[in-house]
């Protein structure tokens, strides 16, 4: 689960969409003497320089240390730029990335957990950011708002939760913990761009690292539906919940977002749906996964609505396509509504939870070429 | 994985060694099986032959074509109503499998020159060879009317009579999950991540107008059509295929697997029928069974494969020496009027069970021109009094329509049945 949460984050965050096959071979502007040398062992982390030209930067890695690594670059506020996981002992690694001007942490982690080892950098200069649409440009702004919306409309739904919680009102809680998440669901990508508020909101029991401490959402779930009993400790965490949200709600707006960005976060969406909410995994005790479900399609619906003018003139089939796939799952969904929400996610058969599964990859296989089709031709 | 078509020794210079160990320790495991056969079989059969079975003919390839080692077989529902998107979907399936079947990547390949976006290619075949690649395509039942007697796409009046729905054979406990389906694709090839590699493109080129019903991986074919060649065994011990129709015989191809444009509807001419059924082997009890009792089930010796009171495997068998209820006897032609399939079938092992049983068994694919008078009556009688019976399990079937072949590249699968 962690690498595919790392994956989401890498897609959405903007400064860098870059895959480790391409990214490497085929920006050119960053030559092998340009490249920021990263030399990571056990127990340091040397870069070669500690301020470079903004715009396509190389980081050249090498792990001299005897366990595995991994190397992080990150904004302020703990974004994701870029990183790079699997750099066994001894073996260099390259990545690269389009970085603006600012300032990062560039982290070496052995072992691959934890905080890391980090060094501060800094961009400079105007960099070689190309120049792109200018509806694309509105685009991410929309999104932007979108996305600020979304934080600001859960607070006082999971503050009602959070009270619910608190009075012990077992029922109400219940019935105000699917409605809480919504905004979290359709922003996901954005959302888990945080790299340091997800893992306290969202992780499910399977998701804990050792000695992490489990918080958020889904541990409340568990008390709600599996033990059904509400503690004190449950009202700690319900504090923690509130508090851990207001830190997405302050930091959400300076979220890096590219348009390409927007559409593979789109597709990572419906990735979501496919592998957690089909398969009932996401809300094991409160069955709400439809819940969620319609959430990430809503999301994803969204970046597509505010890239769809420049896409639809690019490859008018895709446009046409998704048109056709989105309103199919809405349809689809339709089925299971059930007073404000949807039916329990154990209702489902077999069956049907394969045609809820071939209707997403219906969504998502083409929703996966969004992204090419953003890219101003 | 390497191209090593240039360091190999090839399969002849194999044969003139003479060692099975050579053979084996330098071939895939179904070229090894071959090499010990002897010399007249001119088809290679390792993967690293790399040999590209043409796609273009009166036939589509697969099904008289020498079988190859591995299968991915799957069966896809169509979930669109559009006709017009439809055909759009075996078009370009059509121009995918052309590529795939050649040692090409679909589309714009595999790595393509724009990084935020996957490519049209996932990958996993880039570097390897054709491996004898073929791609066969076949019509369900339910593509012509649904299960509801619904004309879905303005063809059930183009329904074959021999496109029945198969009947209920005593014994078989069939799963819905693992049967039948509105199309099929049969990939074969010598090297099995080719042909997982064609179903996967396939399959992800067809979502939101195909999604896969089920789908079967298989291994170590279990008959061959070509005879000369050493018969295969199944996951049984047993020889088996022995008396299948060789893929030269063009005379009895023409007779028992071919359509005609005579007996069939004209757009099937030259096409064949095909039934796929997953059957099941209670493995454990089968290996604990007296090796008498295993060659009275099937009424031929397990080392040699010759039928009972003969000496050799291709001797002519002896009906009445065998007990009225071996397997081989129920089969054969002789006991069905001259009934003849063209059997392509597969060893399969999908792990093991919840309960610890090895889930294992035949993927059993016949082609012929008509089940009527092929697969059907055979299997009533081998389902009523077969003593392979207790040892087996029929759990899934299909039947399918399997159009003629693709002419060239204008052409495309089923065309003539749409158009």
């Amino acid at each position: 689960m962690r690498a595919a949460r790392t994956s989401v984050a890498a897609a959405i965050s903007a400064l860098a969409t870059i895959t480790a096959v391409a990214g490497c071979a085929q920006k050119s502007d960053a030559k092998d003497s340009d490249a920021v040398h990263v030399t990571a062992s056990d127990d340091a982390c040397e870069v070669s320089k500690t301020s470079f030209p903004a715009g396509h930067v190389k980081l050249a890695v090498e792990n001299k240390g005897s366990k595995v690594t991994e190397v992080y670059v990150y904004a302020p506020g703990d974004r994701i730029v870029t990183e790079r996981e699997n750099i066994g002992p001894g073996t260099s690694a390259s990545i690269s990335a389009e970085i603006k001007t600012g300032s990062y942490e560039i982290a070496c982690k052995p072992g691959m957990k934890g905080h890391g080892i980090r060094q501060k950098v800094s961009a400079t200069g105007k960099g070689a950011v190309a120049k792109r649409d200018p509806r694309l440009d509105k685009a991410v702004a929309a999104y932007r708002a979108y996305a600020q919306q979304q934080a600001d409309e859960t607070l006082p739904a999971a503050q009602k939760f959070a009270d619910a919680v608190k009075k012990d009102d077992l029922e109400g809680a219940k019935k105000l913990y699917a409605p809480s998440r919504v905004g979290w669901e359709r922003t996901e990508p954005v959302a888990e761009s945080f790299g340091d508020i997800d893992p306290k909101v969202d992780v499910r029991e399977d998701g804990l690292e050792k000695g992490q401490k489990w918080t958020g959402w889904h541990r409340l779930e568990k008390s709600l539906w599996q033990t059904k009993k509400i503690t004190a400790a449950d009202h700690a965490l319900a504090d923690q919940l509130i508090k851990d949200l207001k830190d997405w709600q302050k930091r959400v707006g300076t979220a890096d977002i590219t348009p390409t960005g927007m559409a593979n976060g789109a597709k990572e969406l419906l990735d979501e749906v496919q592998t957690g909410k089909v398969t009932g995994e996401e809300e094991r005790y409160s069955h709400t996964d439809l819940v969620d479900f319609e959430a990430n399609v809503e999301g994803a619906e969204t970046s597509y609505k505010l890239l769809k003018p420049v896409a639809s003139k690019n490859d008018a089939a895709l446009a046409k396509d998704l048109d056709k796939q989105f309103a199919a799952v809405g349809k689809l969904l339709d089925k299971y509504r059930e007073g404000e929400g949807f039916v329990s996610y154990d209702t489902v058969t077999e069956t049907k939870r394969k045609e809820l599964s071939d209707a997403v990859n219906a969504l998502a296989e083409p929703l996966s070429r969004l992204a090419a089709a953003v890219v101003t031709k | 994985m390497t191209d090593e078509t240039g360091t190999a020794p090839s399969r002849r210079a194999l044969i003139g060694w003479g060692g099975a160990g050579l053979a084996l320790g330098a071939a895939a495991a179904g070229g090894a099986a071959a090499a010990l056969g002897g010399g007249a079989d001119d088809t290679e059969t390792v993967a690293d032959s790399g040999a590209a079975v043409p796609f273009y003919g009166a036939h589509q390839a697969g099904i008289a074509t020498a079988v190859q080692d591995r299968l991915h077989f799957a069966a896809f529902d169509v979930t669109t109503d559009d006709r017009a998107e439809l055909i759009a979907l075996l078009k370009e399936w059509t121009k995918a499998a052309a590529r795939m079947t050649q040692g090409h990547a679909v589309g714009g390949g595999a790595v393509s020159d724009l990084a935020e976006a996957p490519p049209d290619d996932t990958g996993e075949a880039l570097g390897l060879k054709a491996s004898r690649l073929t791609l066969t395509i076949g019509f369900g039942p339910t593509l012509f009317t649904d299960k509801k007697g619904k004309d879905r796409f303005g063809i059930a009046d183009r329904r074959p009579e021999a496109l029945i729905d198969l009947p209920a054979f005593p014994g078989d406990n069939l799963d819905a999950a693992r049967s039948d389906g509105d199309l099929c694709v049969q990939a074969c090839a010598d090297d099995p991540q080719v042909a997982v590699h064609a179903i996967r493109n396939l399959a992800r080129i067809g979502m939101g107008k195909v999604a896969i019903r089920w789908s079967q991986l298989g291994f170590g074919k279990t008959s061959s059509t070509t005879p000369d060649a050493q018969t295969p065994r199944n996951m049984m011990g047993f020889k088996d295929g022995t008396r299948n129709i060789a893929g030269t015989d063009t005379a009895a191809l023409e007779k028992h697997v071919w359509v005609s444009g005579k007996a069939g509807p004209a757009w099937l001419a030259g096409g064949s029928y095909l039934v796929a059924r997953r059957i099941r082997m209670h493995i454990e009890t089968w290996d604990r069974t007296s090796l008498k009792e295993q060659e009275d089930v099937f009424g031929r010796d397990k080392g040699e494969g010759a039928p009972q009171g003969k000496q050799h495997e291709r001797d002519e068998p002896n009906l009445k020496a065998m007990l009225p209820t071996a397997h081989v006897r129920l089969a054969h032609p002789d006991s069905n009027g001259g009934a003849r399939i063209l059997r392509r079938g597969y060893s399969f092992t999908d792990g093991t069970d919840g309960l610890g049983r090895l889930d294992a068994g035949l993927f059993f694919l016949a082609y012929q021109h008509d089940v009527r008078d092929g697969f059907v009556p055979v299997q009533r009688a081998l389902a009523r009094t077969d003593a392979l019976n207790e040892y087996i399990q029929h759990v899934g079937s299909a039947l399918f329509a399997v159009p003629p072949g693709v002419r060239d590249a204008d052409d495309w699968w089923g065309r003539a049945l749409f158009s």
